[in-house]
């Protein structure tokens, strides 16, 4: 496409002579689109410098045996060139045969799905209850949004401060109550609710403000029809809430489920993956290869982000359906 | 509200009995006070004293130290600095480089705008994963890491096809007709966006523009990966650097992270309506 887009200013100029002819074609194409092309050519370029080609790297990298020891580097004035070699595909399969994977793609896809349901129904039937004449709705509204406002390493460094086991305030409450301090972040099932909990917590705003557009674009009448008709309150929501919110809560659902099994900051700063691997994600187990681990494993963390990558086009094709179903022509 | 009247006449549609008023509101109020109590207990934690950071009881001893020794005695300022750069120069580069495309995207039918598509939505869920070993060793080559310019490069990925994907959602509730008739007064493609889109689309400029900022202000993974030593670090890096193995300041944490937190939030209070429906654009129109 880029290609294309250099030649647009003589194209343009000799677009009425050579119609017809095999290189006609795409003369003509590009007397119709050249300003289109021109108007996609920025992003296009710095697309392909910023993203294609790290990503083409990280490819390669990831059928090598790259580490913190074999890369490129500069140590005080010595240039150590790089050492490292093609292994071809044997990262990968050292990955899928083991274990570990496995694991944390259950995991992540347990987090992702908990995370999304809980968020989406506590979002929903908050938005029902906002959705009605009320006194200071706009008192709770502006309450219940609060979580998303907040940068969210923030507010996970208050839940940090809550969920603390010594004397967070959570467990100071406990043993008013007489009851044993329970290990919020450093007993594996604990941590895995606790991330979950506070997750939703960040979440259930978006959801809620989502719900409330798309209920508020769901006309009257129909409500007011299904009444004269004898439906009562479920019915009402059954068959007209819940269809009319179909195209939003698709798309929202989606994005959510890809914000979630991408969501980096929760994971690291609550509990860096712990205790021992039991709340890593794919993107925070990726993360500890490269950056945690000693040596820093490259390659390996190359080939799982790979492997990520790949689901997640697997996510872009049902988002685009959805997208498709909406009426998007593209 | 009617409920007191509902009683003596047959209720209104819409109105509800005294039970459910109640009830309604208990619930309201449960979830307001889950929504709102950790952000608040943030800010009581911060107005006390350092050594009272884990005491249950409200302000006992009110004290402005732990704000005082973050702004003066910490590097949070130069963190403060690095990040409203480094985050600041990704939006505008962001917005002002995807705008274009999302206008082509939104009004034109061209060869090669579905794998434009399909390579915005695509690079637009990129996990870190993937690209951040990659760009961490492209950076070393290039020099690049601990400097704010390697960052925002890294936050382009993130923020270019973000942008042109809610610019398009904009541009596609301008109505085409404007164009048409920018087209019958002679005005070139660029010319109508120019000229009569891009005034019409300010508020989805903005609103694109807030949202890629909050993206990056929000930012870890990367900003902890190719950002160390204390100048260099922006504001997610180095508030971690209050809290972890070896000490734990949570007076000076807190403090910092209510400094951080206000204006973001007072800012995201004026802006969230538009948030959602740029994300949704499409999917509420019809």
């Amino acid at each position: 496409m880029t290609v294309l887009t250099e030649k647009k200013a003589p194209a343009a100029e000799e677009v009425t002579k050579a119609a017809g002819r095999p290189q006609g074609r795409i003369r003509r194409a590009l007397s119709t689109h050249w300003y289109a092309w021109a108007m996609v050519a920025p992003v296009v370029a710095v697309i392909g410098v910023i993203i294609g080609w790290p990503l083409i790297r990280g490819v390669y990298l990831s059928t090598t045996n790259a580490n913190e020891a074999n890369v490129e580097r500069t140590i005080g004035v010595n240039h150590i060139p790089a050492t490292y070699e093609s292994v071809g595909l044997e990262n990968y399969t050292t990955i899928l045969s083991d274990g570990v994977f496995w694991d944390r793609l259950i995991w992540t896809l347990v987090w992702t799905v908990s995370c999304v349901t809980l968020s989406f129904t506590l979002g929903l039937a908050l938005a029902v209850m906002l959705n009605r004449k009320l006194k200071g709705r706009t008192f709770y509204r502006m309450a219940l949004i609060l979580p998303w406002a907040v940068p969210a390493f923030v507010s996970v460094f208050t839940w940090r401060l809550l969920f603390n086991e010594k004397n967070g305030l959570f467990n100071s409450l406990l043993a008013g109550g007489g009851i044993d301090a329970i290990p919020w972040l450093n007993d594996p099932t604990w941590a895995k609710l606790s991330v979950i909990a506070v997750n939703v917590w960040l979440g259930v705003p978006f959801m809620l403000i989502a719900m409330l557009g798309g209920l508020q674009s769901i006309p009257a009448d129909l409500y007011e029809a299904a009444e004269m008709d004898g439906a009562n309150a479920w019915q009402r929501f059954r068959h007209i809430t819940l269809p009319g919110l179909k195209p939003v809560s698709s798309t929202v659902v989606l994005i959510s489920g890809i914000w979630t099994f991408n969501m980096f900051p929760v994971i690291f700063l609550l509990t860096r993956g712990g205790p021992g691997d039991a709340t890593e994600i794919l993107v925070t187990y990726a993360y500890r290869l490269s950056f945690v681990v000693s040596p820093r494993d490259f390659a390996g963390s190359a080939a799982w982000g790979v492997l990520i990558l790949v689901l997640l086009s697997l996510f872009a094709v049902v988002y685009r359906r959805a997208l498709r179903k909406q009426g998007d022509v593209w | 509200m009617s409920t007191s009247t509902a009683t003596k006449k047959p209720r209104a549609r819409g109105e509800r009995g005294p039970l459910a008023s109640v009830g309604l509101h208990v619930t309201l109020v449960v979830a307001s006070l889950i929504a709102v109590f950790p952000p608040l207990w943030l800010l009581v934690t911060s107005l006390k004293p350092k050594d009272e950071a884990f005491t249950t009881d409200l302000v006992k001893d009110f004290t402005f130290s732990n704000y005082a020794h973050v702004l003066g005695e910490t590097e949070f300022l130069t963190w403060l600095g690095n990040s409203l750069m480094v985050v600041g120069l990704t939006t505008v580069i962001g917005v002002f480089i995807s705008a274009t495309t999302g206008y082509a995207v939104s009004r034109f039918k061209f060869p090669g705008m579905r794998p434009l598509m399909w390579l915005l939505l695509i690079t637009q869920m990129f996990p870190v994963a993937v690209l951040i070993v990659p760009l961490y060793n492209l950076l070393a080559t290039l020099g690049l890491l601990n400097q704010p310019v390697g960052l925002v490069i890294t936050y382009l990925t993130i923020a270019i096809p973000f942008c042109a994907w809610m610019m398009k959602g904009y541009f596609d509730t301008i109505p085409v007709e404007i164009d048409e008739a920018g087209r019958v007064d002679g005005l070139n493609p660029f010319g109508t966006f120019w000229r009569l889109i891009l005034p019409l689309a300010k508020p989805g400029l903005a609103v694109t523009g807030f949202y890629a900022f909050i993206t990056g202000w929000a930012e870890v993974a990367y900003a902890s990966a190719f950002m160390t030593g204390e100048e260099n670090l922006t504001l997610a890096g180095g508030l971690q650097t209050f809290v972890n193995q070896y000490t734990s300041d949570w007076g000076s944490l807190t403090a910092a992270a209510v400094i951080v937190a206000v204006p973001a939030a007072v800012i995201f209070g004026f802006a969230q309506r538009h948030l959602v429906a740029g994300l949704t654009a499409g999917a509420t129109k019809s």
